[in-house]
């Protein structure tokens, strides 16, 4: 087994509106910072012991997708690395 | 015919619920939900709140809670399941409904009162109104914007599935009636079967006559109705 951290990042689907990162650019506008778009994610950091990269990957998959991400909404994308 | 109301630590509107149930004559009873639901359940609410703190996402955690499998069977066999607010986030981040209610246009909580239009009164929560029908419900929430694929929407759409829609006093559903962004101003849908729906209004909190208007109970009278259908 090796030791690894799988990385979920979890957004809104393309199209989707996100109020709270219209809210937050709204406020760097405010602040005086110029920008063209924001867009927000949630980010889960999963260390776990798995035969290897792939078998660490389809867990995290797998918990994305049964609990992490709502499919309706969401996209979201693993990236998994040794610890 | 006893109606389980379920709670999770979070829950605020579950004795709100239980007593406008038992001011229409209905059977009702708290449930906590690590209980499980009892064996005479005949209806189901999950009631308003803030399950789990909403974290993750409003409902997320309460759906994947075990009682969550015992109320789909319950649906799948035949009991009328309501979810109300929380409630709806709840059944729909479990499946039971299509769809998800996310961040309000307004990237606020709003509480205040609304006007909702009957989509589909041929179903156990309209049937005490007429297609068209526009009723006074209150509304309570921040993350009530309801998303869904747009051909999945045109589906349900198809499907008679849309119980109510967010419009004006006067029916007519626009943008500036709907108070949260909602696709399609959708406040309630229903799951596969028409008994089993959600609404992001609340109908407990406008059917006891001595706190205003009653226009919710026509929605709680499904429970009536079931009820007498097991009596007769």
């Amino acid at each position: 087994m090796t030791a690894y951290t799988a990385t979920v990042e979890v957004r809104l689907k393309h199209g989707v509106l996100d109020p709270e990162a219209e809210t937050t650019a709204r406020a760097l506008e405010r602040l005086g910072f110029e920008l063209e778009d924001l867009r927000a994610a949630d980010r889960y950091e999963l260390d776990l012991d798995a035969g290897d990269a792939d078998e660490a990957r389809d867990r995290a998959d797998e918990m994305a997708e049964r609990l992490l991400a709502n499919p309706t909404i969401h996209d979201y994308e693993v990236t998994v690395e040794e610890r | 015919m006893t109606v389980s109301v379920i709670q999770f630590g979070g829950s605020n509107c579950d004795r709100d619920t239980v007593q406008a149930l038992a001011h229409l004559g209905v059977d009702a009873d708290l449930v906590w939900h690590e209980d499980g639901l009892p064996d005479d359940t005949t209806g189901v609410v999950v009631p308003g709140g803030f399950s789990y703190g909403d974290y993750l996402r409003a409902g997320a955690m309460a759906a994947r809670s075990p009682i969550v499998d015992e109320v789909r069977a319950a649906a799948e066999s035949g009991t009328p399941v309501l979810g109300i607010c929380n409630g709806a986030q709840i059944g729909c981040e479990s499946g039971l409904t299509p769809g998800a209610f996310t961040t309000n246009e307004s990237a606020r909580f709003q509480c205040e009162h609304v006007h909702c239009r009957v989509e589909n009164a041929d179903t156990p929560w309209t049937a005490a109104y007429d297609e068209g029908d526009v009723v006074e419900l209150p509304i309570a929430h921040g993350e009530g914007r309801y998303e869904i694929d747009d051909d999945r929407l045109d589906e349900l759409e198809a499907d008679d599935r849309v119980l109510f829609r967010y419009c004006d006093a006067n029916g007519t559903v626009s943008p500036t009636a709907n108070p949260n962004g909602s696709k399609h101003s959708v406040a309630g849908v229903t799951g596969e079967s028409d008994h089993v729906a959600v609404m992001m209004p609340h109908p407990e909190r406008i059917t006891l006559p001595d706190v205003g208007p009653t226009d919710g109970q026509g929605i709680l009278r499904a429970f009536v109705d079931a009820a007498d259908a097991i009596d007769a």
